[in-house]
């Protein structure tokens, strides 16, 4: 599904990825870990497209297209995901809008029609129902005064609506407490299928006992270093990353 | 400004042949005044970036002694914000056009045409007419003073209250370059309440308009009114304001003013807080591209205690286009406990698009709340690629944050019939859809 290769990426001149390697097949669940600073939220918004970022070298497929050329929105449509770390505040565009317009952006891409207003509301409830989100929330301006939960929340409810093959889980957990962390992460699970994957970026343990991961990868200063099974994850949290080094 | 005064001498006769002598009587000491204070120059202080003088430099026609016209407007102009008002009104080419409104407005009340005010209620006519353009208006009130044929009046006596939003359509219709000038007076006697659309039109054609427009506004005690004024004219239109507003103690006013499609506009606001508890919200939005030029003026006095004000101007520029906000309060010795506030949000989406702000503020009492504050920038691109994330195209995405841009300004409208169409006129600019509104054309 996702196929990365000597991926080197750098912001404002400075390189932060300096060859990944990353193979993600449909079904899998990866977990990447690693210290503050080693690139974890680099690789995902290049994944994601984020412009400020620069490609310098290597390559990344996704679904057999080069996932590099793409734009942002083409990526999303094409069925990559990415729960952002810190979700932006936007005032003045409210929830039911912003996903309307999404929606139908990749209904439009599919050659399908708009979804009616009714189907879009019928639709928009169901999923709100994955996550336990407040109804209330959907009537206001995206993420516009939502608590750090509510947020992270959102950002699942989000990727409920628009199902993806690719979802990227950037510190999904980070500001949640023990309840909502549960519900975020029995969220994610609902939605697993054995057609889609996910990238589970973490600093710890604790969310992985939640969602469980197939392989993890310990990702520091720009490189993979280590790749194993779920019981990395446990021996990381014990050990610190120190030994990696 | 030779050619005007020159005008003004030759022409006396034709001048006041069709206005109420109540009317022409100011005339001559509005000549003296703009024979003395000229049209502002460009580049004094209230003036940096708006020129006038050389605006109102080709010769324009005047657009006088035509009183009536061949159409009837509301055939002509059917609507534009439909559904809005039973009380509908036009004045064409600065003059009052009389026809039948579907409503009758409650006894007392009048509104009509200026000279039609002065010939019925002359006492009211002498007490408020030219009283603040007079007192406070530079050279271009006393300009407007001189030429004026015409206009419209609202008039609400004591306690009365209107609940439908009353609606007048200014409209420019000339087949040749005119000049065009009216005027706007609107009286509320204590408790009344009332609420004015004004929208400002001009007919698709080839002929430049220059119009200018002075509004005197008294606003009596407990009293409440909002003037909401929407200009969506053409790229050849020059509109040039002067709004004045009283208000008395306890009395509530909002003013929404928005520049949807223009040429060059330059809108003066003259706000008084003359008696305690008095409250004022002013906002502003401009959208202009291409070449066009919105320049808007404020001046609030808080001249006494316990008033508050609350204003916001959002301009949102692109291509080449031309933005500039003057924001000034003064809070004059013993206006303790005043609030005011001021903000003035720029959105610029081109490297050649220019504003200029300017807030200030003068305060001479203490105990009192002030705030102003101007930014101006681009897009936030971390808001556009979280919407580029979810599939959202970047043309797409940049409307949506551009139309959020606009949602306070909008809120501050208190008809919602108005803050739907407005709502949808909006997104009709962004998308480039608006030439016309259609509505109306």
């Amino acid at each position: 599904m996702l196929t990365i290769k000597n991926l080197h990426a750098s912001i404002t001149g400075k390189e932060i990825l300096k060859g990944i390697n990353l193979q993600i097949n449909k079904g899998e669940v990866h977990a990447i870990m690693g210290p503050n600073g080693s690139g974890k939220s680099t690789l995902s918004e290049v994944l994601a497209g984020n412009p400020s970022f620069e490609v310098t070298k290597g390559s990344a497929t996704f679904e057999g297209r080069d996932l590099l050329e793409m734009l942002p929105e083409e990526r999303s449509c094409l069925g990559l995901f990415l729960s952002f770390q810190y979700p932006v505040e936007i005032p003045g565009v409210s929830m039911i809008n912003f996903m309307r317009t999404a929606i139908n952006e990749h209904r439009k891409r599919k050659k399908q029609e708009p979804l009616s207003a009714g189907d879009f509301l019928k639709f928009m409830r169901e999923k709100q129902a994955v996550v336990e989100m407040d109804k209330s929330l959907v009537n206001r301006s995206v993420n516009e005064g939502f608590s750090g939960g509510e947020k992270k929340r959102n950002e699942i409810f989000q990727m409920a609506m628009l199902e993806p093959r690719l979802a990227i889980l950037d510190e999904t957990d980070s500001g949640l407490d023990i309840d909502a962390l549960r519900i975020v992460a029995n969220g994610v699970n609902k939605l697993k299928t054995p057609d889609n994957a996910t990238i589970v970026i973490t600093h710890y343990q604790r969310l992985l006992d939640y969602i469980k991961p197939d392989i993890v990868h310990v990702l520091y200063e720009g490189q993979i270093v280590k790749t194993g099974g779920p019981d990395l994850a446990l021996e990381l949290e014990e050990k610190g990353y120190d030994w990696l080094k | 400004m030779k050619q005007y005064t020159d005008f003004f001498k030759s022409h006396r006769q034709i001048i006041n042949q069709s206005s109420h002598s109540l009317l022409n009587h100011h005339r001559e000491k509005a000549f003296d005044s703009f024979s003395e204070k000229g049209f502002p120059v460009c580049g004094s202080e209230d003036y940096q970036h708006t020129d006038i003088p050389k605006w109102l430099e080709p010769d324009f026609g005047f657009y006088i002694g035509h009183r009536g016209t061949s159409g009837n407007p509301g055939k002509l102009y059917p609507c534009n914000v439909p559904g809005l008002s039973s009380y509908s009104y036009f004045v064409i080419n600065g003059y009052f056009y009389p026809h039948e409104v579907k409503k009758e407005l409650p006894q007392g009340v009048f509104s009509g045409s200026l000279n039609s005010f002065a010939e019925n209620h002359p006492e009211l006519f002498s007490k408020y007419y030219n009283r603040l353009a007079e007192q406070k208006g530079a050279g271009l009130s006393a300009f407007n003073t001189m030429f004026v044929q015409d206009g419209y009046v609202l008039y609400i006596p004591k306690n009365i209250v209107i609940n439908d939003p009353i609606q007048l359509t200014d409209i420019a219709d000339t087949n040749r370059d005119s000049l065009i000038n009216r005027r706007i007076l609107i009286i509320l006697e204590s408790g009344a309440e009332a609420k004015l659309l004004v929208c400002d039109h001009a007919a698709e054609n080839e002929s430049v308009s220059a119009s200018t427009q002075v509004a005197e506004l008294f606003i009596g005690e407990n009293a409440s009114f909002d003037f909401y004024e929407l200009e969506e004219s053409s790229k050849k239109n020059i509109r040039l304001t002067s709004n004045f507003v009283r208000q008395a103690s306890s009395s509530r006013v909002v003013i929404n003013n928005i520049t949807l499609d223009n040429g060059i506009t330059r809108n003066n606001y003259e706000i008084d807080l003359d008696g305690e508890n008095a409250e004022t919200h002013l906002y502003g939005l401009a959208i202009v591209d291409e070449k066009q030029r919105v320049d808007n003026f404020t001046l609030i006095n808080h001249n006494t205690a316990h008033c508050r004000s609350n204003e916001l101007f959002k301009y949102i520029l692109d291509h080449e286009a031309v933005g500039a906000f003057g924001g000034k309060i003064t809070v004059a010795q013993g206006a303790r406990k005043t609030q005011a506030y001021q903000n003035n949000r720029n959105l610029s989406g081109s490297k050649n698009c220019r504003m200029f702000s300017k807030p200030q503020l003068i305060i001479h009492a203490d105990d009192v709340k002030c705030s102003h504050g101007m930014t101006t920038g681009q897009l936030d691109e971390t808001a556009l690629f979280y919407l580029q994330s979810r599939g959202i195209p970047k043309s797409e995405a940049v409307f949506l944050l551009k139309y959020a841009f606009t949602n306070d300004v909008i809120q501050g409208v208190r008809i919602d019939s108005l803050k739907e169409r407005l709502k949808m006129l909006i997104e009709k600019r962004f998308k480039g859809e608006l030439i016309r509104c259609r509505g109306c054309f």
